[in-house]
C-alpha cells in the first residue's frame, strides 16, 4: 500500500512545443493499458505504460480510420519494442517513435513523457 | 363465406384425379389464376390423407407425424370451396359423356379432366412377392404397416438399392432390424452415380451396419408353412434369411384409368400428352407428374418437374401460354446423412468428354466432373460432400472461370487444411478485398522471404481489408513454406511456440492464473519478461476466464492484470465502432421480452439519442454511446433487470428461438424456454471465438438452429443437437450429434462439447472450422462427448458446473465499482470533455457516425510527419 501512496503524487507530463504539460498521476495508469489526454490545441494523446514502469506518448488518432481509439488498443512488445495495436483494424504502432510496423509510410507523432 | 359459384349447369368444372404432390400444386396453380372462383373444383383422392410430403416420407422414422408431412391446408381447400373427396378414387371415366365415377358410386360431370395418378411401386414378378411380410414404401400407410410388421421381425431386405431402396433399408435399421440391401446392378444409386461414387456410397452405408449385395437379383422369397416370408433367393445361388422385404425397385406410371378410357399411353407406360400437359388424344383430359409421358418422351419421377406440369396444365386451363417441354434432371439428396448429387451430363455420354475426379475412400468422398474438350463443364457426380453443388450446378453448360479441379477439391476448411491451398489454382482470388491471389500469396513467401503471416499481409495487403481471409492465407503461407523445406512454426504467435490448445494444458494442469506468469515461465525465450502481444493477451485472457472457477482466478474480466489483456471491446464491456463511439447490447434471453423492457430501451437510446437496430440474434443494439456515456447507460438498464449481452465478448452470444409449442401450430416443444434455459446457463462463458445459438420447436426450424455453433431441434420425443454450423463468410451446415434427447441430456452434452471445444480449438477459431480441423472430425467429437473415449467428460461437465455456479453479471459489477467507472472517461484530464471525433449527423429518422469528420481530422501536421493519406 505504501508503494501506492509514493507514485501516487507522481505526475505523467507530455513534452508540448514550449513546455511540459501535466496529464494524469501516474497510478492511474495500468500496466499495459493507455489513456487518453486531451492536449491545449485540441489533440488527444495517447499515453501508456508497459510493464517495466516505461511510459511512452503518441497521437491518439489512428491515421487508418481517422478515430481517436489508440489508446484503446493492447500493447506489446515487437523484436524488443514496445507498441500498441489499433484495436479498430490492428495496425501495429511503435509506441516509441509512432512508427506504423505494417506501413512504413505512415507514423503518427510521438511524445516525449517524463514523471515529477 | 366461399368464392365458389353455386354449382350449375353453367359452372364449368374441373375434376382432378389424384391428390398427391403434384395434384396440390395445381390446386394452387388454379387458385392463383383465379380459376377456383370461376369454377367448380372436384378432387379424388385415392389415399386416406390428402396431399403430404412424400420426398420427405422416411423421416416419418425420425420423428415427423403423419400431421408434419401434410402439404395440405383445409383453410386453403375451404376458401377456395375445392370439394375434395378423401379416400374415394376414380374408377371409370366416360370421355364421351365427360363423365368420372368414384368408387362410392358418385359420379363427376367435367369440362376438363386433370390426371394426376402418380405412379406405383414396380414389385418384380418373383415366386412369393405376395407373401405376408412383403411391402412395398411409397405411402404413409405402407410405413405404418413396416412399423408394425417390423415389431416381430429381426431382419430386413430391401429389393432394390437405389434411392428409396437405401431410404427403405435405413429405416429398417432404425427399427431395430439387421438390414439388407440387394441390388441387380454392379453399384447403389445406379442412375445417378457412377461406379466411383457408388464405390463412395458403399463405403459409407456398410460403415452403418448395412449389409451391400450388387450385382445380384432376387429369384423367389422364400414363404414359411404360415405364409409368411422367411427368406429370398438370389440368382447368384445364395439364399439371405429374412423376415421382412420392402420392394423398392422402381416406380411405374399409375395409367390404368387413362387406358381403360382409350388414352393413349407410351410402350413403356405414361400418359401421352403434349407440351401443354394435354392428352394428345382428348383436348378435355390433361395429365401432370409421374403418370405422364412428356412431350420430350419421358416420364419425370421428380417433383420439381411435376410442379412446373401443375403450372403449366393449370396455365393452359385459364388460356395462358405455357409449355412443358422437358426439365433438368440434377439433383441433390442427403441419404441415410450422406450427401449425393448428380448434375447435368453426369455420366459422361457427349463424345469425348474427359473426367476430372477427387475420390477419397477414407473420408468416402467421391467427385466427379464431365469437361467436354473445350472446357465446358458438362455435368458430375458428388458424394459424400455436395457443398459445391449450387456452384457447379450454376457453371454447367460454361466453361468455369478457375480450374475445374479447384471445383471438386476441398476448398475453404476442413481436410482442406493440408489440402485446400495447394489445391487452390494460381489465380484463385485469396483477398477479395484488395484482389489479391493466391500467386501473389506464393510469390510474397517465395520470391520476397517472407515467413511469416503478418510479413505476407504487409507485402501483398492481403488480409489487410476485412480479414476474414486471414485463415486461409495462414494456411497458404505454411502450405508454402513447407513446400520449400521450412519449418514451420505453429505456436500461437511471436511470444509463444505453444498451440492455444497446448497454452489450455499448461494453464489447467499448472493452475497458472496469471498471463505474466505464463509468460514468463512457458514463453519463447526472447518473449519472457516482455509485453507480450495483442495475439497472445487476449487468447490468454480468454483460457484464464474459461477456467477462472477452476484454477482460482478471478472470473471477472476487468480484475487487475485481467483488464490489459482484453481488446478493447472486452475493457469497456461493449462494441467499438468505427468512430470510436460503442454500441450496447443488453441480453434478452431467447428472444422474449416484456413490453416494459422494451420501453426501457426505447426510453434509453431516445435519451441519449442513440441509433436503434434490431439485431439477427433477436435482440436490440443501441449505437452511438461514447465511452463517459456507457456506465449512465448501463446503471439505468441494470435498474430495470437488464444484464450484460456479452456482445463485446469472445463468448455466448444470443440463443434464438422460434414461439415454440405455446403459440405455433406445429410447435412439439417450448423452444422459448429451453432458448432461455440455455442463454442463461452458459451466458459470459469466454471462449475462443464467439457462440452462437439456436432452439427451433419443430422440424420447420424457424429459428435456423442449423446455422449455429450448437442448435437445437425439437422433435416429437425430445430434442436433436447441432453442432458446427456457420454463416458469415463461410457457411457451414450444422452436423447431427445426438438424436432425441431429454432436457438433462441434452443440457449435459452441450455442456461436454462446449467445454471440449474450449479446451481442443485455436484462438479464434469457430466450431464449424474446428470441426473440421481437428483429426477425426465430427466422429472423433462425438466418441468424445457422448461415448466418452477419452474418459474426460466428467472433468468437462464439473467445468461447465463451475462456470454456471461462478457467473456474475458484469455490468452489475462494474457500476459498483468507483475504481473501475474512473476509467469510463473519453480523457484521462479532462473526464467531463466528450471526445470531438466523436459526432453524429442525421439519418432516417436516426443518426449516424460523422464519417466526413474522421478524414477532416487528419491533420495538415500528421501528415505533414509521414502519415498517408488513406
Amino acid at each position: 500500500m505504501t508503494l501506492a501512496l509514493e507514485t501516487t503524487d507522481l505526475k505523467i507530463e507530455l513534452a508540448l512545443a514550449d513546455d511540459w504539460f501535466t496529464v494524469c498521476e501516474l497510478s492511474t495508469l495500468l500496466p499495459g493499458r493507455g489513456v487518453a489526454a486531451l492536449l491545449p490545441d485540441g489533440r488527444q494523446a495517447a499515453v501508456f505504460r508497459d510493464r517495466s514502469g516505461d511510459l511512452f506518448a503518441i497521437d491518439n488518432r489512428d491515421p487508418f480510420t481517422g478515430a481517436a481509439v489508440l489508446s484503446r488498443g493492447l500493447t506489446g512488445t515487437h523484436q524488443g519494442r514496445p507498441f500498441v495495436a489499433s484495436p479498430l483494424l490492428k495496425q501495429r504502432f511503435d509506441l516509441a517513435s509512432g512508427q506504423c510496423l505494417d506501413d512504413e509510410a505512415v507514423r503518427v507523432t510521438a511524445y516525449k513523457v517524463r514523471t515529477s | 363465406m366461399t368464392a365458389t359459384p353455386e354449382a350449375t349447369e353453367a359452372t364449368p368444372t374441373i375434376v382432378l384425379v389424384g391428390h398427391g404432390m403434384v395434384g396440390q400444386r395445381f390446386l394452387e396453380a388454379l387458385a392463383e389464376r383465379g380459376l377456383t372462383a370461376t369454377h367448380r373444383v372436384v378432387v379424388l383422392c385415392e389415399e386416406p390423407r390428402p396431399a403430404y410430403d412424400r420426398v420427405a416420407l422416411t423421416s416419418y422414422f425420425s420423428g415427423k407425424t403423419p400431421e408434419d408431412l401434410s402439404m395440405t391446408d383445409m383453410e386453403f381447400i375451404e376458401t377456395h370451396g375445392i370439394e375434395l373427396y378423401v379416400g374415394d378414387p376414380a374408377i371409370a371415366v366416360d370421355r364421351e359423356a365427360r363423365k368420372v365415377t368414384a368408387r362410392s358410386g358418385e359420379v363427376f360431370d367435367y369440362d376438363v379432366l386433370v390426371l394426376a395418378t402418380g405412379s406405383y411401386p414396380f414389385v418384380p414378378p418373383v415366386p412369393g412377392k405376395d407373401a405376408e411380410g412383403c411391402f412395398v414404401y411409397r405411402t404413409i400407410e405402407d410405413l405404418l404397416a413396416i412399423e408394425e410388421y417390423a415389431k416381430n421381425a429381426t431382419t430386413g431386405a430391401v429389393v432394390g438399392g437405389g434411392l428409396l431402396g437405401l431410404e427403405a433399408a435405413g429405416a429398417l435399421k432404425g427399427l431395430g432390424l439387421t438390414s439388407h440391401i440387394v441390388e441387380f446392378a454392379p453399384r447403389l444409386m445406379p442412375v445417378q452415380v457412377d461406379d466411383g461414387g457408388g464405390a463412395a456410397l458403399l463405403r459409407t452405408i456398410e460403415e452403418m451396419g448395412l449389409s451391400v449385395h450388387t450385382g445380384v437379383g432376387t429369384q423367389e422369397i422364400v414363404v414359411g408353412e404360415d405364409g409368411a416370408v422367411t427368406g429370398m433367393k438370389l440368382s447368384d445361388g445364395s439364399e439371405l434369411a429374412a423376415d421382412l422385404v420392402v420392394f423398392s425397385a422402381g416406380v411405374r406410371p399409375r395409367d390404368q384409368l387413362a387406358r381403360d378410357c382409350g388414352l393413349t399411353v407410351g410402350e413403356r407406360g405414361g400418359i401421352t400428352v403434349d407440351e401443354q400437359c394435354r392428352t394428345v388424344a382428348d383436348p378435355h383430359v390433361f395429365a401432370i407428374g409421374e403418370c405422364a409421358l412428356a412431350s420430350d418422351g419421358r416420364v419425370y419421377g421428380l417433383v420439381a418437374p411435376g410442379y412446373e406440369q401443375a403450372e403449366t396444365a393449370a396455365a393452359t386451363i385459364a388460356s395462358d401460354e405455357a409449355s412443358f417441354t422437358g426439365a433438368d434432371l440434377s439433383t441433390k439428396l442427403k441419404l441415410l446423412g450422406v450427401d449425393v448429387a448428380s448434375f447435368g451430363d453426369a455420366h459422361g455420354t457427349a463424345e469425348d468428354c474427359l473426367d476430372v475426379v477427387y475420390s477419397d475412400s477414407r473420408a468416402g468422398l467421391y467427385k466427379k466432373l464431365v469437361i467436354g474438350r473445350d472446357g465446358t463443364l458438362l455435368g458430375g457426380i458428388l458424394v459424400g460432400d455436395a457443398e459445391a453443388y449450387g456452384t457447379l450446378k450454376a457453371f454447367t453448360g460454361s466453361v468455369p472461370p478457375v480450374a475445374p479441379e479447384s471445383l471438386v477439391l476441398p476448398a475453404g476448411a476442413g481436410e482442406s487444411v493440408q489440402l485446400g491451398p495447394s489445391a487452390l489454382p494460381d489465380d484463385a482470388i485469396i483477398c477479395s478485398c484488395h484482389n489479391v491471389s493466391k500467386g501473389a500469396i506464393r510469390g510474397a513467401v517465395t520470391d520476397h522471404q517472407c515467413t511469416t503471416v503478418p510479413e505476407v499481409k504487409k507485402c501483398t495487403k492481403a488480409g489487410t481489408g476485412c480479414g476474414s481471409c486471414v485463415k486461409v492465407l495462414g494456411q497458404l503461407v505454411n502450405a508454402e513454406l513447407e513446400a520449400s523445406g521450412v519449418e514451420v512454426d505453429k505456436g500461437l504467435c511471436g511470444c509463444f511456440a505453444q498451440t492455444r490448445e497446448e497454452l489450455y494444458e499448461i494453464v489447467r494442469a499448472l493452475r497458472i492464473t496469471t498471463y505474466q506468469d505464463l509468460l514468463d515461465r512457458h514463453g519463447r525465450e526472447g518473449a519472457r519478461g516482455g509485453d507480450g502481444c495483442e495475439v497472445c493477451k487476449p487468447a490468454v485472457g480468454s483460457i484464464i476466464a474459461s477456467l477462472a472457477p477452476t484454477i482460482g482466478a478471478s472470473g471477472y474480466v476487468l480484475d487487475g492484470e485481467q483488464a490489459a489483456l482484453q481488446d478493447t471491446n472486452d475493457h469497456f464491456l461493449a462494441n467499438l465502432q468505427k468512430n470510436g463511439s460503442y454500441s450496447v447490447v443488453p441480453r434478452i434471453p431467447g428472444g422474449e421480452i416484456a413490453p416494459e423492457k422494451l420501453i426501457v430501451i426505447g426510453e434509453i437510446a431516445r435519451d441519449f439519442g442513440l441509433y436503434t437496430k434490431i439485431t439477427g440474434g433477436q435482440r436490440i443494439d443501441m449505437f452511438g454511446a461514447r465511452v463517459e456515456q456507457l456506465p449512465v447507460i448501463w446503471a439505468r438498464l441494470v435498474d430495470a433487470g437488464f444484464e450484460s449481452g456479452h456482445a463485446y465478448g469472445k463468448s455466448l452470444r444470443t440463443v434464438k428461438s422460434c414461439v415454440g409449442q405455446t403459440w405455433c401450430r406445429y410447435g412439439v416443444q417450448d423452444s422459448v424456454r429451453m432458448a432461455i434455459d440455455l442463454e442463461l446457463r452458459y451466458r459470459g462463458l469466454r471462449s475462443p471465438h464467439k457462440l452462437k445459438s439456436a432452439v427451433s420447436g419443430c422440424q420447420r426450424e424457424c429459428a435456423e438452429a442449423q446455422s449455429k455453433d450448437f442448435g437445437v431441434i425439437a422433435t416429437a420425443n425430445g430434442w436433436n443437437l447441432y453442432v458446427g454450423g456457420n454463416g458469415g463468410a463461410t457457411p457451414r451446415h450444422a452436423d447431427l450429434l445426438a438424436q432425441d434427447l431429454s432436457d438433462a441430456e441434452l443440457v449435459r452434452l452441450i455442456d461436454r462439447f462446449l467445454m471440449f471445444y474450449i479446451r481442443t480449438a485455436d484462438r479464434l477459431e469457430r466450431t464449424s472450422t474446428w470441426l473440421d480441423r481437428i483429426p477425426g472430425g465430427l466422429d472423433h467429437v462425438r466418441d468424445v462427448v457422448v461415448h466418452d473415449s477419452l474418459g474426460i467428460c466428467d472433468e468437462l461437465e464439473k467445468l461447465m458446473q463451475a462456470h454456471v455456479a461462478h457467473y456474475r453479471d458484469e455490468w452489475a459489477e462494474t457500476i459498483n465499482d468507483p475504481e473501475k467507472l474512473s476509467r469510463f472517461v473519453s480523457f484521462v484530464n479532462a473526464p467531463d470533455t466528450p471526445d470531438p471525433v466523436v459526432a453524429f449527423v442525421p439519418e432516417r429518422d436516426q443518426m449516424k457516425p460523422d464519417l466526413p469528420l474522421l478524414s477532416i481530422g487528419m491533420r495538415p501536421a500528421d501528415v505533414l510527419e509521414g502519415s498517408a493519406q488513406r
